[in-house]
């Protein structure tokens, strides 16, 4: 390898022009990292088929039930929260791209390159969280549409007293859900970059990330039925889970309002992510 | 240039930097010496503030590091062999820093063929040998053209080419004007390399010397003796001037005196001389005994400022 080395004569001093840190720089150079490492894409990815398919198998299942359903089980069905499953599961990997697009730099020592670079740290924080929502938003929001369509087209032709069960995208509530759906997905990426950018560990960020989404809520259930009806709503993927909601119950909150909470943990998290990268050595 | 003045870093109750003020002037080539973990890497951590100091302050052409506009054209630095995600290839980890300045993507190009790595640039970094990931290092330390490179351990993993490549390249930096500082724990590498030196052990500075001047004072003659008369002769050569060591029974280690000296005066006592050979003491050696006062005098300062004073003198 050596042969090829060239002789050590500097590439002359004006060959480069010289603009400097700007937070679009910055931003690119993110969209950069996030294109290049192979456990984001495939977690993005992951997250797009998840969506569409566990919106496509429910809507499939009870296609080729609904004949045999009984008419609580009818009654009860909900078209549009069955097509939104798939972003339940979803929302795993989305938080997953979201821990490890600050972890992995952490855990690879690259954090080291990148505020060699950045000094002033903060930029690069700003720039994972412009390009990390715009990257979840541009695979989200095609996969819920996509779950959306198919899974009604799917239903299609099925009756209940006489009216179709399939939904149509202008039906009430129905564009705020499945929009909502990709912006909840949005959310928990970012979610997961705060928490990650606080714990700076891949383990430690996909773990807290996990317990909040899946192992707290059901702990309600040991608190008294009002404790827990008052503190349940509020809780990060129950509170952001109710923009997909078309009934509004007593114990969940309006839809925007929690789309609103879940976007106050993120703020929060990012915030306390800010004041630590801003101190910590690396 | 670079400027630390008292600059102090603690790890918890560690002392890792302790109380260091030197500076690296440009146009010349300043080794940064010292043991493992003397504190060469975290000096260079808060050189460009990822770490920040206990106390004291280091700026960089007049400024702290974090105070440029552009500050990957004013410091290239080689860090640790592991700054890179392993995930990236070679060519985008120098692109993604080349972004956050705007620097062109020809600039990429230009580097990784001026580091030898065109074959491997669209390689995995995780799958590069220490040699090629120092090659990498090197690239993203220019990728600004910068006024100040700074490398830590460059020749390490580098095979014997490498190592010419890179003391051609520091020598070429300075000649330029630039300012040039890389760490090492091989005074032997440093001797060859550097035109000035910075000593540290245990965090503490040592020695702030030109080379030149570190081979002058640590070339002391030493005449190893071989007599079957070793005994006397240490006695007709005691003066104050002068030491001798027994190494054996019939063997003296003498030194404040030439091989000449010694066989003039042997002679004129009748002393039968069986073997008189000055000895060179190698630079790897003066380093050695330099740094191990430092590790059993550290708790005692004022032994310590003795010490560097004798070699300041």
């Amino acid at each position: 390898m050596s042969g090829s080395l060239t002789a050590p004569r500097l590439l002359s001093r004006t060959s480069v022009e010289r603009m400097g840190i700007t937070q679009t720089h910055v931003a690119v150079s993110e969209l950069t990292k996030l294109r290049t490492v192979r456990s984001t894409r495939y977690a993005l990815f992951a997250g797009f088929v998840m969506t569409i398919a566990f919106a496509i198998i429910p809507a499939l299942i009870s296609a080729s039930r609904w004949n045999t359903m009984t008419v609580q089980e009818r009654i009860r069905f909900n078209p549009l929260l069955t097509t939104l499953m798939g972003v339940n599961l979803a929302q795993l990997a989305i938080g997953v791209v979201g821990v490890l697009a600050v972890t992995g730099e952490y855990s690879t020592g690259m954090i080291r390159s990148t505020f060699a670079a950045v000094p002033k740290r903060l930029p690069v924080l700003w720039a994972k969280l412009g390009v990390l929502g715009g990257v979840t938003v541009l695979v989200a929001l095609p996969a819920t549409l996509i779950a959306f369509f198919t899974a009604q087209a799917i239903l299609r032709g099925h009756k209940l007293n006489g009216r179709d069960i399939a939904l149509s995208f202008s039906d009430p509530g129905v564009a705020r859900a499945v929009v909502g759906g990709a912006l909840y997905l949005m959310l928990i990426g970012l979610f997961g970059l705060g928490i990650g950018a606080t714990l700076r560990s891949t383990a430690g960020g996909i773990s807290a990330l996990a317990a909040i989404l899946f192992v707290v809520p059901p702990l309600m259930n040991i608190f008294p039925t009002s404790w827990s009806n008052a503190i349940s709503p509020y809780l990060p993927s129950n509170a952001g889970r109710a923009v997909m909601q078309t009934s509004h119950s007593a114990h969940t909150l309006a839809p925007w309002v929690g789309l609103g909470v879940l976007a106050g943990y993120v703020a929060v998290t990012i915030g306390v992510a800010a004041i630590r990268l801003r101190h910590r050595d690396v | 240039m670079i400027e630390a003045l008292n600059l102090t870093k603690r790890y918890g109750g560690q002392v890792a930097v302790n109380d260091l003020s030197f500076t690296v002037k440009p146009g010349v080539v300043t080794g940064f010496l010292g043991p493992n973990g003397s504190g060469k890497s975290t000096t260079m951590r808060l050189i460009l503030g990822l770490d920040a100091p206990t106390a004291g302050e280091v700026r960089v052409n007049g400024r702290r590091y974090a105070d440029f506009p552009a500050p990957l054209h004013e410091v290239g630095a080689l860090l640790e062999a592991r700054s890179v995600h392993t995930g990236r290839s070679a060519y985008n980890h120098l692109l993604v820093q080349a972004q956050t300045h705007g620097i062109p993507r020809a600039r990429v190009d230009e580097l990784i063929e001026f580091v030898g790595l065109e074959g491997v640039a669209k390689k995995r970094a995780g799958q590069f040998s220490l040699g090629m990931t120092q090659r990498l290092g090197i690239a993203s330390a220019l990728l600004g053209d910068p006024e100040v490179v700074m490398l830590d351990e460059p020749i390490n993993g580098l095979d014997p080419d490498g190592i010419r490549w890179i003391r051609e390249l520091m020598r070429t930096l300075a000649s330029e004007g630039r300012t040039v500082f890389l760490s090492s724990h091989l005074m032997s590498e440093m001797a060859v390399t550097a035109d000035h030196l910075i000593v540290i052990g245990r965090g503490h500075l040592i020695a702030d010397i030109s080379v030149n001047e570190f081979i002058r004072l640590h070339s002391r003659s030493v005449v190893l003796v071989r007599s079957p008369q070793a005994g006397e002769l240490a006695q007709l050569l005691s003066d104050p001037a002068v030491t001798t060591q027994a190494k054996g029974p019939e063997v003296l280690e003498v030194e404040g005196l030439t091989g000449a000296q010694i066989g003039e005066k042997a002679a004129a006592h009748n002393i039968v001389l069986h073997e008189l050979a000055p000895q060179q003491p190698t630079l790897e050696e003066a380093f050695m005994a330099l740094t191990r006062d430092e590790v059993e005098f550290h708790a005692s300062t004022p032994t310590l400022r003795e010490t560097e004073g004798a070699i300041a003198a």
